[in-house]
């Protein structure tokens, strides 16, 4: 399995669970999360600063030799999500970008079309651009055909930590995209990445069930564990269902 | 009339960017600064000087998924 890596635009990656830095409880847990998880690449959001409070950068608490994938949270259109990519970029933190571009408040969906128009643009601009989606395939082969390196379509929506809800949406993104699937969003436990694995995934996005268990450290350690276990099977190929039962001893009488 | 800080506006002395962050008392390293939609580098913070009607976003990294 040395080989089994994941080429995202000029970096390679050989750990194929993807973290992030939000809701931790404090930023001092994020480098020795990075440390259990094995994780080479997370995500980070650029905000305005409270002017009347002291911010810390959140940059400081991550190691050099993990991949910055800074997010366009807080973009209700494809302008606002190009320009904060821009930002990002300027402010040293590559080409790699995850485009978010999100209108619903009460669910979080991604906005699909306008997402699409952010990947257009972003990707023309040299930009590593990973879209956070829907699972839609036409929406998926759009994405892919203007430059997209991978799609993230949610499992179930951010934060609530209830799986792989659109599995069977998944599936056919993974059965059909040229470009990696990395499953972001609602994975709420290693089994449930594990699945993501099994089933072909890529890579996974993991960040509230980890910054948010009562170890986050050792969830970190325990996601690693769950997503090379569900690559690992996923490339053994896994043995056929039955409804039948079919004997695994030899069926020939012990006795007679 | 004077310039906007995050969409607010300020009504103190005109100043250089450079001023304006001490001002706040801000950490620089934690900033990430961006004068009428263009990045501006802490090195030249000093040089710039805010005028009406400019619009500064004042912004960080923070914790994201």
């Amino acid at each position: 399995m040395k080989d089994d890596v994941l080429k995202l635009g000029t970096v390679t990656f050989t750990n194929r669970l993807f973290t992030g830095t939000g809701k931790f409880a404090a930023n001092s847990l994020i480098p020795k999360m990075l440390a259990a998880s094995n994780s080479q690449m997370i995500t980070v959001a650029l905000r305005r600063i409270d002017t009347t409070a002291q911010s810390e950068n959140i940059l400081d608490s991550i190691p050099k030799n993990v991949t910055l994938l800074p997010n366009t949270s807080g973009a209700r259109t494809a302008e606002q999500a190009v320009r904060i990519a821009r930002i990002a970029r300027e402010a040293g933190c590559g080409d790699f970008i995850k485009i978010e571009v999100i209108t619903d408040m009460k669910y979080l969906m991604p906005d699909n079309w306008e997402t699409l128009k952010a990947t257009e643009i972003l990707a023309k601009e040299g930009f590593i651009v990973l879209p956070y989606i829907l699972p839609d395939l036409p929406l998926a082969k759009r994405l892919e055909s203007a430059g997209a390196v991978a799609v993230m379509p949610l499992g179930a929506p951010i934060g609530t930590n209830r799986g792989l809800e659109t599995r069977p949406l998944l599936e056919l993104l993974i059965e059909n995209c040229t470009i990696p699937v990395v499953v972001d969003a609602g994975i709420g436990r290693p089994s449930q990445a594990a699945a993501a694995m099994e089933m072909g995934a890529d890579a996974v996005l993991v960040n509230t069930a980890i910054a948010t268990a009562r170890d986050p450290i050792a969830m970190g350690r325990a996601f690693d564990q769950a997503v090379r276990a569900g690559r690992t099977a996923y490339l053994a190929e896994l043995a056929e269902e039955s409804n039948l039962a079919r004997a695994s001893s030899p069926l020939t009488g012990f006795l007679d | 009339m004077g310039f906007f800080v995050n969409g607010v506006e300020e009504t103190g002395l005109p100043c250089t960017v450079a001023e304006l962050v001490k001002r706040k008392g801000l950490t620089p390293e934690a900033l990430v600064v961006e004068l009428n939609q263009q990045i501006i580098k802490q090195q030249q913070w000093p040089v710039i000087e805010l005028r009406t009607g400019d619009r500064l976003e004042l912004l960080s990294f923070v914790g994201g998924g």
